[in-house]
């Protein structure tokens, strides 16, 4: 690993952002954090970050409004995202996917998963 | 030419005569003179001019006074004997004439009276035989009615073109639900013969249906019916069945056509609202509690890691005890709230507990040979039960308790207890345990030949209840007592349905299904066959302009020539202003049976749905419409609907009667006038009035509502304003 890469996580609810942290982090990972869409997009613009860990339902911007604006500017394409949700129907599902998200988790999920896939994401094998 | 008319020409004719006779005789006796005569007669007769003209002008008042009394006895007499002839022979046939006039005239009227009595005592006789025969047919429609009736579903029978021809009173009920217009007029307006479906259900709705059940005939299906869900104009949600009505099938052995349709309906708002409110329950016991265990299955697992500080530590754990509270509150607040929704998965029925107690004994009576007693019924309660399964659960119960204790008699006690019901099995003898009652419970219920896979639990849990055992120490007795959901009384008929007459409700008339053929413009449509809302209104006094206003209306309806007795609309309303005490008097309402009523920018929408696709028949109806005109503006209701009024038809009628008032009239037509000045006495005679005067204004040459319309404008009295 020759530069730790950068990951996002946008998430109003601390009490997940507070375990996420940590296990970013205990990755070797440098993270920084938004509490809502518009400080998403603000954030991923600003530090260009190499994934985002993207909650759907936020205030001011939905996650599914983040991941299409990320999506649709060249500049920002990129930008690997990792939706987590909790709205576990295979339409929504179908949606985030449809809307460019890299991958689809559903809460409550495994965080040895999620760090297997950030990884795979990232291109990084552990 | 008028009879007055007549008179003055005829009094003119006399005069000229009189003078031209005169003036002759004068003429002939001068040339006859010689011309000595003539010079001495000059002086005799130049000072004695005057006399001789006052003379003149008398014998030709005297010729005119002789006239005038002719005129009433040979003319004017008759001409009024004619009406009242006319009355008798069209309308009213119990009238008879009065002898008036010269000796020859009464004599001629005695006979005519005469004619009148045998003419109408053969009307009774063949009257008779018609109600004979039409008994039988009446006999059909009334078994139709009660069938109707007694059915739990709303039906409704229309024509092809949407006119209700039947309908039952489940039906009206619920449409009364539906209706947003206050007070007596809710669902009136919405329902009701000869009304129009469609005010209530999308019309390409249908159209649609009708469309699918001609296809499915026309593919010989075995049930050529159609299913739809509907949303009212009130939002509510109605699940509807459509099927056909045929008519009688041509003679050329082609298939019967459709001639209308029936409508089952079911308000299934309800339903729907509880499965929302399951939908929402569902929603919030899973996603709302998805991201709650995300986050104490994250916190959870990092507590796993050993290079933990203690401060991330005790974050962690603070996490997990935050969520897990919120999680449980959540639970709590979806149990509770939704504990309603969450009952009744099993179709349960309401009973009436009596009902339900009286089946268990006899059924215990005869399956087991065991007396049972009633110890306390409250005859009030409904519960709402499986009633099969709770039977068999209570058998098995006794079967039990006979088999195993021996007991010789069990009583029943039902008592409410908040909304849940009490029925308890009580007996007297020795104790039992606990534990075997327990055992009893969890067994599949096997006795007397039935053989049930269901244990009692199953059936109490089935009714979302409780059962258990209880001891009353002091009587060396013992109960079982299950508690069971209890049901609102089932709505009985509403007696005000049926308030308005002695006979049935005219739910029903088939002479609608005709309709389609006619034509709809509405003028070319003759009197007797137009469908009218006639009303009256009672007002704070006769200026509207000056801010009289409407304190009530009364309305009802006409239909095929049929007064519709149960379909009537009456409404107080709130002047918003104060009454005068004289106009108390007139129509007895005083300011306190106002208070609390709806104004009438309420109540004038709701007259005009009950008005809708109706002429519009009032007694000096400018009046009535000067008042609904001028709230035109703050309700929004245009009343252009044609308009009759009876006191100008009253005039093309009976030119020659004195007096137009409606009492005057309804005596003429010996219609009985009752409730006089109350908006809906008056619209009841009014109407009554106006279907009496249909066949008089057809002997007029007055047959459609054009042609009323006309001549009620060539009367003079249709040029008084108001």
């Amino acid at each position: 690993m020759t530069q730790s890469k950068k990951i996002l996580i946008a998430d109003d609810e601390p009490n997940i952002v507070i375990s996420l942290e940590f296990l970013m982090k205990r990755e070797g990972f440098d993270v920084s954090i938004a509490g809502d869409g518009e400080e998403a997009i603000a954030k991923i613009r600003s530090d260009s970050p190499d994934l985002v860990l993207l909650d759907v339902m936020m205030p001011k911007k939905s996650g599914f409004d983040v991941c299409q604006e990320v999506k649709g500017d060249p500049a920002l394409s990129a930008t690997r995202i990792l939706m987590l949700t909790a709205k576990g129907r295979d339409t929504e599902m179908a949606k985030g996917l449809a809307l460019g998200a890299d991958a689809y988790m559903t809460k409550p999920f495994s965080t040895k998963e999620l760090v297997d896939r950030v990884h795979e994401l990232l291109g990084l094998n552990a | 030419m008028s009879p007055k008319n007549r008179l003055l020409v005829s009094v003119a004719l006399v005069c000229a005569w009189l003078l031209i006779v005169v003036g002759v005789c004068g003429w002939v006796v001068w040339v006859d003179l010689s011309p000595d005569e003539r010079e001495a007669l000059v002086p005799i007769i130049s000072p004695r001019g005057a006399l001789l003209g006052a003379m003149l002008v008398m014998a030709m008042a005297v010729s005119a006074i002789v006239l005038r009394d002719l005129h009433r006895r040979y003319v004017a007499v008759p001409a009024r004997l004619a009406e009242d002839g006319r009355t008798l022979l069209k309308a009213e046939p119990t009238r008879r004439l009065t002898a008036d006039g010269n000796a020859e005239t009464c004599a001629f009227v005695d006979i005519i009276n005469a004619l009148a009595d045998q003419r109408q005592s053969l009307q009774d006789d063949v009257e008779v035989r018609v109600a004979d025969a039409r008994r039988s047919v009446e006999e059909e429609k009334n078994r139709l009615g009660a069938l109707m009736s007694e059915l739990t579903q709303s039906v409704v029978v229309c024509n092809l073109d949407g006119r209700i021809l039947l309908y039952n009173n489940r039906a009206r009920l619920q449409f009364r639900a539906m209706s947003d217009a206050p007070g007596a007029a809710g669902g009136g307006e919405l329902i009701g013969l000869g009304r129009s479906i469609y005010a209530v259900m999308d019309r390409h709705l249908i159209a649609h249906a009708l469309e699918n059940i001609q296809h499915r005939l026309r593919k010989s299906a075995a049930q050529p019916v159609t299913n739809f869900v509907t949303t009212t104009r009130a939002g509510q949600l109605l699940r509807v069945q459509m099927a056909p009505v045929l008519g009688v099938a041509p003679e050329d052995g082609a298939d019967r056509p459709v001639s209308g349709f029936i409508l089952m309906l079911d308000n299934i708002t309800r339903t729907i609202e509880n499965e929302a409110r399951r939908d929402e329950i569902l929603h919030t016991l899973t996603e709302g509690n998805r991201a709650s265990l995300a986050n104490v299955r994250a916190a959870a697992e990092m507590l796993d890691f050993p290079d933990l500080d203690d401060e991330l530590r005790t974050r962690f754990r603070g996490v997990i005890r935050d969520e897990v509270k919120a999680m449980s509150d959540r639970l709590d607040h979806s149990a509770s709230a939704f504990a309603d929704s969450l009952k009744a998965r099993w179709q349960l029925e309401d009973m009436l507990g009596a009902d339900l107690v009286a089946a268990a004994q006899r059924r215990i009576e005869s399956r087991l040979s065991l007396r049972t007693k009633i110890e306390e019924v409250d005859e009030a309660l409904w519960v709402k039960v499986d009633s099969f399964s709770l039977l068999q659960a209570v058998t098995y119960l006794a079967s039990r308790l006979s088999d195993e204790f021996e007991i010789r008699e069990l009583r029943f006690r039902l008592v409410s207890a908040g909304r849940l019901v009490h029925l308890d099995l009580i007996w007297s003898g020795q104790a039992m345990s606990t534990e075997t009652v327990m055992n009893w419970e969890l067994e599949p219920m096997r006795f007397a030949g039935e053989n049930s896979p269901l244990t009692v639990r199953d059936v109490i849990e089935r009714h979302d209840g409780e059962m258990w055992l209880e001891r009353e120490k002091v009587k060396h007795r013992a109960f079982f007592r299950l508690v069971l959901p209890s049901a609102t009384p089932q709505e009985e008929v509403t007696s005000d349905v049926y308030l308005k007459g002695d006979s049935r409700p005219e739910y029903y008339d088939f002479d609608l299904f005709s309709w389609s053929e006619r034509n709809h413009e509405h003028d070319d449509q003759l009197l007797s066959e137009l469908a009218y809302t006639v009303f009256d209104t009672e007002t704070t006094g006769l200026n509207p302009s000056q801010g009289d206003e409407i304190i009530q209306i009364g309305a009802t309806r006409i239909l095929n020539g049929k007064l519709l007795q149960g379909d009537g609309f009456e409404q107080l309303v709130d002047p918003k202003r104060s009454l005068p005490p004289e106009s108390t008097k007139i129509h007895g309402i005083s300011p306190e049976m106002l208070v609390g009523q709806p104004d009438i920018t309420k109540v004038l929408p709701a007259l005009h749905a009950f008005a809708a696709d109706t002429v519009l028949v009032a007694h000096n109806a400018a009046f009535d419409m000067r008042f609904l005109q001028l709230k035109e503006e703050v309700t929004g209701m245009k009343f252009d609907h044609p308009v009759l009024d009876t006191l100008l038809l009253s005039a093309i009628i009976h030119p020659n009667q004195d007096s137009h008032r409606l009492e005057a009239i309804a005596e003429r037509f010996g219609v009985t006038v009752i409730g006089r000045h109350t908006a809906m006495g008056d619209a009841i005679v009014t109407a009554e009035v106006f279907l009496k005067m249909i066949p008089l204004l057809a002997e007029k040459g007055v047959r459609t509502l054009g042609e009323a319309r006309e001549a009620a404008q060539k009367t003079y009295y249709a040029r008084l304003k108001y």
